[in-house]
């Protein structure tokens, strides 16, 4: 049988965080926790293939205690078994270090109970990287098929996956050899509603929760100590310029397109006399 | 309502049994639900809770006011580790004009020795450790569910329906603690569909203030808080009430309105708290007060007068469902608690005894009829509501009352006598000696 994993990660809602205007960071407090919406698609096209194939779908994910909510959320979406990597040595972890701690937790589940395909979210609204799922690739040294659309077929016996890409020209199909890492973006597929059945067997559901000592792991590569990246500035996005209204078109059209054209040519003026 | 045969549901793929079957379903989980769901928890019983909202907590709203003897009936010593925000020493009734106020409060030490006799709360912190205690106890919290129907077999409740797929649950008996709106309870014909008159609309604002502030600025320690309810001008003298209590780092500011009331003016809700948000004796308080949260809820009025029948073949109604709220002590929590921890009691009854008629579950009211103050409150009060609607005495005597005070307060070169005499005058222009005369007897009897 295929043997899933699923990497996610609990984040807060960001449709519900508001940023701090003095330091320029989330405001967390008090804001709930979901999953990574890419996470929730990542999960959803798991539960997929094992309706199609026949799959044994085991979800991953490094954080607090309280991340195990998120792993219950994935279990009624269809997930077999949860895991959670919870220890003080795992936090403030970059995406260098969280990859380095995931993979570790994804060769054991691969020794236990045998992997083919790890999927992951495209990346997480929290913090927009994209590096993780790439980087547990690169780690595991597999093939790694970014940004996927669609899984239109996994071959079990052939040890292949195809995979439909989205790129900003078009869709590109690939097909790789398993195992391999795909990471998913939204448009993958809907979420649908867990069953009132499946509700109960993950409220029931106790995920287990590894440290690092249930892991092959150097202390040194992990949290805070084993991350490379520093944050030196954090700042929204600049303000779009205001737009501005050309009045009395409805009176005189030759008039306020006249007026249009004069404006449009002054920028062009303006951007090649600058350069 | 629907009567449905007991379906076997298949859920084979998942290894789920092919019925989902419980001891006790419990339908919504605020404090009457959490209560009845930790007491049948606690007592063995498999006891399924099934929610609406993402969390416990996060569809409801109160001004919130908890008192902590009820509460503690079922989470023992709760107080001592629930995230509560301030024990209430200091509480004040304020009758207030467009610019002025009448004040009248008591504070005293004693309500935060021994067992504290209440506290502020929000309900998404408080509901949600009221869930964990529920989960702790053994019962199962399902949230994001909706019940749309009830599940019955010849007259009796044997489960609920739900929103999802495979989504039909059983139990021999189902508590509907479901909320100001009881759908269910109303489709099972056992009580009118909701009405303008008997539920208040209520907004409320949650403004972030320092904790140093907060204590200053209302005479506070640490740890401790006050809560002021105000009538008359909040309300443009309509049925209904405003208030301001202190959070730990916040204030709840908010007013509600009788629904039949607001409906008869332009103005919204929001419209009002604005206004009294500018209200030169709540101004200051909330000055530099960030706006952190504004909701809105219904809040049922109804009293003893609309209590529904309060059990039925397999089924028990418990908290605002069953109206047993009493507005004018703004308590409500604590009777939603006991009638749930009631309900609850009822139910383990019943199991014991195998049997779960209507007989055996009647027993419900008549235990909550004995053992909490519910009942006879809310009888107490019965006429209050109809006694205050449309009535001067939260429109003519608060207005009255405050210019007797400015005149019998001001001094000039009039006498006392002659300003004694100046509001006796007042007050019979305002009001005629037979219409005071019955206000009194009339408010005596509605009230006593």
């Amino acid at each position: 049988m295929l043997k899933i994993v699923i990497c996610v990660k609990q984040v807060p809602d960001t449709t519900e965080v508001r940023i701090d205007p003095e330091t320029n960071t989330l405001i967390r407090e008090g804001v709930p926790a979901i999953v990574n919406p890419f996470d929730a698609h990542a999960t959803q096209a798991a539960q997929h293939l094992k309706a199609k194939y026949g799959a044994h779908l085991t979800v991953l994910s490094m954080g607090p205690p309280q991340a195990v909510e998120a792993i219950k959320k994935c279990v009624s979406m269809g997930a077999d078994r949860g895991i959670l990597l919870s220890d003080r040595a795992f936090a403030g972890a970059d995406t260098w270090a969280t990859s380095y701690a995931l993979t570790a937790g994804l060769r054991r589940i691969a020794d236990e109970q045998g992997m083919d395909l790890v999927l992951c979210g495209k990346q997480a609204i929290d913090g927009d990287t994209a590096q993780v799922g790439p980087g547990i690739a690169r780690r595991l040294g597999w093939p790694q098929i970014t940004y996927a659309i669609g899984i239109p077929d996994v071959d079990v016996e052939a040890g292949t996956i195809t995979v439909e890409r989205r790129l900003e020209d078009g869709v590109e199909v690939v097909k790789a050899r398993l195992p391999a890492v795909v990471t998913v973006v939204e448009e993958i597929n809907e979420l649908e509603y867990a069953s009132l059945p499946e509700m109960i067997r993950a409220a029931r559901y106790e995920p287990e929760v590894w440290t690092s000592d249930d892991l092959d792991v150097e202390e040194q590569f992990l949290g805070l100590n084993g991350s490379p990246t520093t944050v030196s500035e954090i700042f929204p996005p600049p303000q779009p310029e205001a737009g501005e209204i050309i009045a009395g078109g409805r009176d005189d059209s030759a008039a306020a397109v006249q007026e249009l054209v004069d404006k449009l040519i002054q920028r062009v003026e303006a951007g090649t006399a600058e350069k | 309502m629907t009567e449905t045969q007991v379906a076997e549901v298949g859920t084979a793929e998942t290894g789920m049994p092919d019925k989902l079957e419980f001891d006790v379903i419990v339908v919504g989980a605020g404090p009457a639900g959490l209560a009845a769901g930790t007491v049948c928890a606690r007592a063995g019983l498999d006891t399924i809770i099934i929610e609406r909202g993402r969390k416990p907590g996060t569809k409801n709203m109160m001004g919130g006011v908890l008192y902590t003897r009820p509460t503690a009936q079922v989470w023992p010593e709760f107080w001592k580790e629930a995230p509560l925000e301030r024990c209430v020493i200091e509480q004040n009734q304020w009758i207030m004009t467009e610019d002025s106020v009448i004040k009248m409060g008591y504070r005293s030490p004693h309500f935060a020795e021994g067992v504290p006799n209440c506290f502020t709360v929000l309900r998404v912190k408080i509901d949600q450790y009221f869930a964990e205690q529920a989960e702790a106890a053994g019962a199962l919290i399902i949230n994001e569910t909706k019940v749309d129907e009830v599940l019955q077999d010849d007259g009796h409740v044997v489960g609920v329906r739900t929103g999802r797929a495979d989504g039909d649950v059983y139990a021999p008996v189902v508590i509907l603690a479901e909320g100001v709106n009881p759908q269910l309870t109303c489709a099972l014909g056992m009580q009118e569909d909701l009405k303008p008159d008997v539920a208040a609309v209520t907004v409320k604002e949650v403004l972030r203030l320092d904790p140093e502030i907060i204590e200053e600025r209302f005479g506070l320690n640490e740890g401790e808080g006050a809560t002021i309810e105000m009538f008359g001008a909040p309300t443009r003298g309509m049925l209904g009430t405003a208030f301001l209590y202190t959070n730990q780092n916040s204030l709840s500011l908010g007013l509600g309105v009788l629904l039949s009331e607001f409906a008869e003016i332009p103005d919204t809700p929001h419209d009002l708290l604005q206004e009294l948000k500018r209200h030169p004796a709540v101004a200051p308080l909330i000055e530099g007060a960030e706006p952190a949260e504004y909701m809105a809820h219904l809040i049922p009025e109804g009293g003893y007068n609309k209590m529904p029948t309060l059990f039925g073949h397999g089924v028990m109604i418990a908290g605002d469902a069953a109206q047993l709220v009493n507005g004018l002590h703004r308590e409500g929590s604590n009777h939603a608690i006991l009638s749930g921890k009631t309900a609850a009691e009822t139910a383990i009854d019943a199991h014991e005894k195998g049997n779960f008629s209507a007989q055996v579950l009647g027993h419900y009211r008549q235990r909550l009829a004995e053992t909490a103050p519910t009942i006879a409150d809310l009888r107490k009060y019965r006429k209050a509501t109809k006694f205050m609607e449309h009535h001067p005495v939260l429109s003519v005597y608060p207005a009255l009352a405050a210019w007797a005070f400015e005149q019998m307060l001001t001094v000039d070169d009039k006498t006392k006598r002659q300003k004694q005499w100046e509001i006796i005058k007042e007050a019979l222009r305002r009001r005629k000696p037979w219409g005071m005369a019955w206000d009194a007897i009339d408010g005596g009897l509605s009230f006593i």
